[in-house]
């Protein structure tokens, strides 16, 4: 196949990179011409988190020339499980700042570039423009659409990789006549109905085996060798330790790639998924209770049921004594409440606790509320020594 | 008998198993077994007009039903039907 980037003057390699790459210029399918294709790439990963962790550490390992990275966000303790490149000492700094640092000093040689925004309809085309292959490694349906928008629109592949609890998928989307992510799926779903890594839980292992598919891809696609995943959609499930694939096409009636296109330019992507803002939708029109008000109604011996819905494996983490009735079993057990009683339903945060309350309302019960910020708010602002998760 | 591997965001509706068997002749009718041995993932697959939800792909062993014969499709012992929801996690 036709290779991206030719070989340009200035990517002749100094005796040091010689001596770095040796295992890549000793075998045939990269070589000298391969690795001088790698220092000329440019390439963009959105997102310096899960997967654009392994992403960015073997392509500079690797030599790709020029690393774009896109990020906005700030370490937290809780993205350590996975996202390897950065440390303990990072949480708090930007996740830029963090990268660089690590990329740096695995390989001095690469031009790293660093873009301190969210990636948006503003600004994605003319990005993408600069680079030769996207990488996506985001974490939403709105930044997937836009990523996969612009490619189409910018003309640059688009090497993708996605993730839930133990299982992922990886394919190449928007070559010149491969399928695009909207073939795949013209529309997402509606909010809330497909529950993201925050809230779903991910094995840390799993973004580092799709990551580094995605890296090979973006390799493979740099050097024209081998059989890139265009047309294929890889389904990784690592408990099962089992790789299927199926077969994608370009649809004629695809709205961003197809015959007659719709999508002629990036639109408002929150917009089209249904979300407002990060935010996932609360019910917001369900009766509240702070936790500083249910902490004084508890002290004061009021009687109240507090009702919990999150998993029992949540509970186990901490809980306030309460009832567990995991969201998805409500329905078939909401004989087990009494509707006389005040009840408090809460959860994590707050957002599935809404809808119990919504669905509890809807069936008869007058005197439930939900409690605001969940169990991480009572640990914030009641009880510093309950863990948070 | 043709097996329907269950993805892991609809286990929660489908008895948390993984596969699930089904006595079909199509695609259709084994969707259909599904959702009446799984009521509950009626609403994730489909819309309330009765048709397929857009992010829920199906697949008859590696071949997009779309580009088969649809729900029409026929099946026979040893297929595998593959749901695949989309998916956006990355972070």
């Amino acid at each position: 196949m036709a290779t991206l980037t030719e070989a340009k003057p200035e990517a002749v390699l100094s005796n040091d990179e010689i001596l770095r790459y040796s295992r890549h210029l000793i075998m045939p399918e990269v070589g000298m011409e391969g690795q001088q294709k790698l220092k000329a790439a440019k390439v963009l990963c959105i997102g310096a988190g899960g997967l654009g962790s392994p992403l960015a550490l073997y392509l500079t390992a690797a030599g790709v020339g020029t690393l774009g990275i896109v990020d906005f966000d700030v370490v937290d303790y809780t993205n350590l499980q996975r996202q390897i490149i950065h440390t303990t000492a990072d949480v708090g700094r930007k996740k830029l700042d963090s990268a660089a640092d690590k990329l740096k000093a695995i390989n001095p040689y690469i031009n790293l570039r660093t873009f301190d925004t969210r990636l948006s309809s503003a600004n994605a085309l003319e990005l993408f423009r600069e680079f030769d292959i996207i990488a996506d490694g985001t974490d939403n349906f709105p930044t997937r659409y836009l990523v996969n928008d612009a490619c189409v629109l910018t003309g640059k592949p688009n090497v993708y990789g996605s993730i839930f609890r133990f299982e992922g998928q990886a394919s190449v989307f928007a070559t010149e006549n491969g399928p695009c992510y909207r073939c795949l799926y013209p529309e997402p779903p509606p909010p809330g109905l497909v529950p993201s890594c925050a809230e779903g839980g991910v094995l840390g292992i799993l973004p580092g085996l799709v990551g580094v598919i995605q890296a090979t891809e973006t390799i493979k696609l740099i050097l024209g060798q081998g059989d890139p995943l265009i047309g294929r959609l890889l389904l990784v499930d690592a408990l099962g330790m089992k790789f299927r694939e199926l077969k994608l096409r370009k649809s004629a009636d695809c709205p961003a790639c197809g015959k007659n296109p719709t999508v002629k330019e990036l639109i408002d992507y929150n917009e089209f998924c249904g979300v407002r803002g990060e935010e996932a939708p609360v019910a917001t029109d369900v009766p509240t209770v702070t936790v500083q008000e249910l902490k004084q109604q508890l002290d004061s011996k009021k009687d109240l049921f507090i009702l919990d819905v999150r998993e029992p494996h949540e509970y186990q983490i901490c809980n306030l004594n309460g009832y567990l009735i995991p969201l998805g079993d409500l329905p078939k057990r909401v004989h087990e409440l009494d509707s006389s009683r005040e009840i408090v339903a809460h959860c994590r945060s707050g957002v599935r606790s809404g809808k119990a309350v919504a669905f509890l309302r809807q069936a008869g019960f007058k005197k439930v509320r939900n409690l605001t910020g969940g169990i991480l708010e009572w640990a914030d602002k009641i009880d510093p020594g309950m863990p948070k998760y | 008998m043709p097996q329907i591997q269950i993805p892991t965001p609809l286990r929660q509706y489908a008895g948390k198993q993984a596969t699930v068997d089904v006595s079909a002749k199509n695609v259709g009718e084994a969707l259909n077994g599904l959702i009446t041995q799984h009521p509950e993932l009626r609403r994730h697959l489909y819309t309330d007009d009765g048709s397929l939800r857009a992010f829920v792909n199906v697949y008859v062993n590696d071949e997009d039903m779309r580009y088969l014969q649809k729900e029409a499709t026929a099946l026979k012992d040893g297929d595998t039907i593959s749901i695949v929801p989309s998916i956006a996690g990355g972070c």
